[in-house]
């Protein structure tokens, strides 16, 4: 005689349903990540491990990879003084971008954030640098920068001042970095300010008002509420701008090419002159894995370092 | 019923696509041409020869597209890397022609330049420079050697009658236009290989023939004597402090023409497109008009060289390997007599056909022309002599001499090193 326990039967099938459910749940999730996946893996993933590939082969670029050096690239970038040159520069790019750069954007992004008159237009003409091409902006400044003061307009405002003469931005091995980090800082610092306009919005506003109720002046808001409400928008900012410094490359090469002798040399354009200049494409590979390395290993330092703060909130 | 239609509606358009380039591809021919004119009736030129021979060819269809020099430098590499060379693109010939050569990306023209003639047509120093192996992979147009550009006024404001004969003149005067409040010479060094001219005149005033071999066989070095010795004479240049502010930074593009062509600076030292570069680079566009001189590199005392030895190149078109025959045919086009009297006449080029000589009217480029035919020895700049990575080192390091910051025995090794490492 069948004994039909109904109530288990139930639980049973509905336990089977739900399991599908979930399984079906789980495979509409994979279907609609996999275009996305699969261009990740083709263009990011296999072209490293290409890299990874050639930068053990002396290349030209051209035809098959045939001689085979082994580790003999990284030893050679490890002790090229024009390497090692190359990688404090970008220190330093990211060193003067963290001082200067994002806090020039959060003291305008506070500015900004008041009611100000006009506050849309000057939102709108701080983010302009942002949308120009990197080539455009290096060309540009090549020609605000001559070196002649009837043609370029740096040296033209200059030479106004009386005694100063006309300066050689970038021809001059002392100035040329300055002169790039200035540009790199007119282009990128309209982007941070408007990330942290947006950071702003998210204060509410009462936690504001509640402050001022307290007697709290100008200064101590802003060092004790508002910076520490942004942190997340802060620390972002602060990931994007090492990041860019580190791997800054049109507006340095456009500019300067790296020179004059090195003098602004940046990893990413050593390794481009010797790849697309010297046709030495597996030497670039390898400086391309070891700039690769640096990021990954700043990205991921980082991140541990911040987990904490962010993700436990 | 809707979803289906749609659905229909956009398999319609894709098969209709499919088919019109199928159609398309079947007819004409198209020939991409890559070329580096920038000059406003240069690039003019260029096109009035395309347009011409299209009237005559219906289907045949040429897509030309001018870069600027270093610009076509970059987006040929990239080009070629991915195996797609254009069909007709400038080319200087040698050590980088070679590269693509070897690595299969340029057509064997041998047999087109066999037939009927073609081949006699050039002078053949200048259409050995586009041959590898005992191949031809494209054609010159354009041969000449580097001298010196000079404001005759501005020398004349400075007390100089007469164009310096060896380097310790050519000191002096740059020393007495300096003392005249002028800009000796105009220097592009930005682009590294307007200096390197210089460095490699001296070397070969000094090594000669003979020293430049040795080295280059790899039976001496560049770190033989004659190559520090041109150093040690570049730094003394240098030390007279010669070039305008800024010149580490400046460009051949846009700075070097631009001083020359407004008279800001009396001399430079460069090939034979300058002219055309200092007319178009000027204020007025007409440049410096019959103020425009030009003499050769001065004798270096000591040095092993001939004083008329020249240092040059020129220019031509090679040709990619997927170019269709109408591509090698327009080539001849654009080789014929009447071509190249006409790139003559506005200072385009410096002919390498038999019978073009004529168009030469300028007498300064004449005395380029002239002073290419008569040099016993003939020395492809070394940027496109030698492999690509041994030319970047020369580059480089002579812009190191020019910034102080490498000694001239430094400079030497460096390249020396890197034509141990390339040059088999």
């Amino acid at each position: 005689m069948k004994t039909t326990l109904v109530g288990e039967d139930v639980v049973v099938l509905s336990k089977k349903t739900r399991s599908t459910r979930r399984l079906q749940g789980r495979m509409t999730i994979v279907l609609f990540l996999l275009p996305a996946l699969a261009l990740f893996l083709i263009f990011l993933v296999y072209p490293i491990f290409q890299s990874v590939y050639y930068s053990l082969f002396n290349w030209k670029g051209f035809g098959p990879a045939v001689d085979f050096v082994g580790l003999d690239n990284f030893k050679r970038i490890l002790t090229d003084q024009i390497f090692l040159k190359s990688v404090g520069h970008g220190l330093l790019i990211v060193v003067l971008s963290l001082s200067i750069q994002l806090p020039l954007a959060l003291a305008l992004a506070l500015m900004m954030g008041r009611s100000l008159r006009g506050r849309a237009f000057f939102r709108t003409i701080f983010f302009m640098p942002y949308i120009l091409s990197e080539v455009i902006t290096g060309i540009m400044w090549m020609i605000l920068y001559n070196p002649n003061p009837n043609r370029g307009f740096v040296n033209a405002i200059l030479t106004l001042i009386p005694g100063i003469k006309a300066i050689p931005w970038l021809g001059n091995t002392s100035t040329v970095l300055m002169a790039i980090f200035i540009v790199l800082t007119w282009k990128f610092f309209g982007f941070y300010m408007l990330l942290y306009l947006a950071g702003l919005q998210n204060i509410p506003p009462e936690v504001e008002e509640a402050a001022l109720i307290d007697g709290v002046n100008n200064r101590q808001m802003i060092t004790h509420i508002t910076i520490p409400l942004i942190g997340s928008t802060i620390r972002t900012s602060v990931y994007l701008s090492v990041l860019g410094s580190l791997q800054v490359f049109a507006l340095v090469w456009i500019m300067t090419k790296g020179g004059p002798v090195n003098a602004s040399e940046v990893m990413s354009t050593y390794m481009y002159r010797f790849s697309f200049v010297r046709f030495q494409l597996g030497y670039g590979s390898a400086v391309a894995i070891v700039m690769l390395l640096i990021s990954l290993v700043f990205s991921l330092a980082y991140r541990r370092l911040v987990r904490q703060t962010d993700y436990l909130n | 019923m809707k979803k289906y239609s749609l659905v229909l509606f956009l398999v319609g358009i894709l098969l209709v696509s499919g088919v019109l380039t199928v159609l398309a591809a079947e007819a004409p021919v198209t020939i991409t041409w890559w070329h580096i004119e920038i000059v406003e009736n240069q690039i003019a030129l260029w096109q009035g020869l395309a347009d011409k021979y299209m009237a005559a060819h219906p289907n045949v269809t040429i897509e030309i597209t001018g870069y600027e020099n270093e610009n076509f430098k970059t987006k040929l590499t990239t080009v070629m890397q991915s195996g797609a060379p254009p069909d007709l693109f400038q080319s200087w010939g040698g050590g980088v022609m070679n590269e693509y050569a070897k690595a299969g990306l340029l057509l064997d023209i041998t047999a087109y330049l066999d037939k009927d003639g073609w081949r006699d047509t050039f002078a053949p120093g200048a259409l050995g420079v586009y041959s590898f192996e005992g191949k031809n992979y494209g054609v010159p147009r354009d041969m000449g050697m580097v001298g010196f550009w000079y404001n005759k006024e501005l020398f004349a404001k400075a007390g100089i009658n007469n164009p310096p004969a060896t380097w310790t003149e050519l000191l002096a005067d740059v020393q007495k236009l300096k003392d005249a409040n002028i800009t000796p010479i105009a220097l592009g060094e930005g682009d590294k290989w307007p200096g390197a001219f210089w460095w490699e005149y001296l070397a070969t005033r000094i090594a000669g023939q003979a020293g430049f071999t040795e080295a280059y066989s790899r039976k001496g070095s560049f770190t033989d004597a004659p190559f520090i010795q041109a150093g040690e004479k570049l730094q003394e240049l240098v030390a007279l402090k010669p070039f305008q502010s800024g010149f580490l930074g400046a460009t051949w593009g846009v700075d070097e023409p631009t001083l020359m062509g407004n008279g800001e600076a009396a001399m430079d030292l460069m090939g034979q497109w300058a002219p055309g570069a200092f007319n178009d680079s000027s204020t007025d566009r007409k440049g410096l008009g019959d103020k425009l001189g030009w003499f050769p590199f001065p004798m270096v005392e000591g040095g092993a060289g001939g004083s008329a030895d020249a240092l040059g190149g020129g220019n031509g078109f090679a040709v990619g390997k997927n170019a269709p025959p109408e591509a090698v045919d327009f080539l001849k086009y654009i080789s014929s007599v009447d071509s190249q009297v006409a790139q003559a006449k506005i200072g385009l080029s410096l002919p390498v056909v038999a019978g073009a000589e004529t168009g030469v009217t300028d007498p300064m480029l004449k005395l380029v022309q002239q002073g290419t035919a008569a040099a016993k020895y003939f020395q492809l700049y070394y940027d496109q002599a030698m492999p690509p990575a041994v030319g970047s080192v020369v580059n480089d390091s002579v812009q190191g001499l020019f910034a102080g910051t490498l000694t001239p025995e430094q400079a030497a090794q460096a390249i020396e090193d890197s034509a141990a490492q390339e040059i088999k």
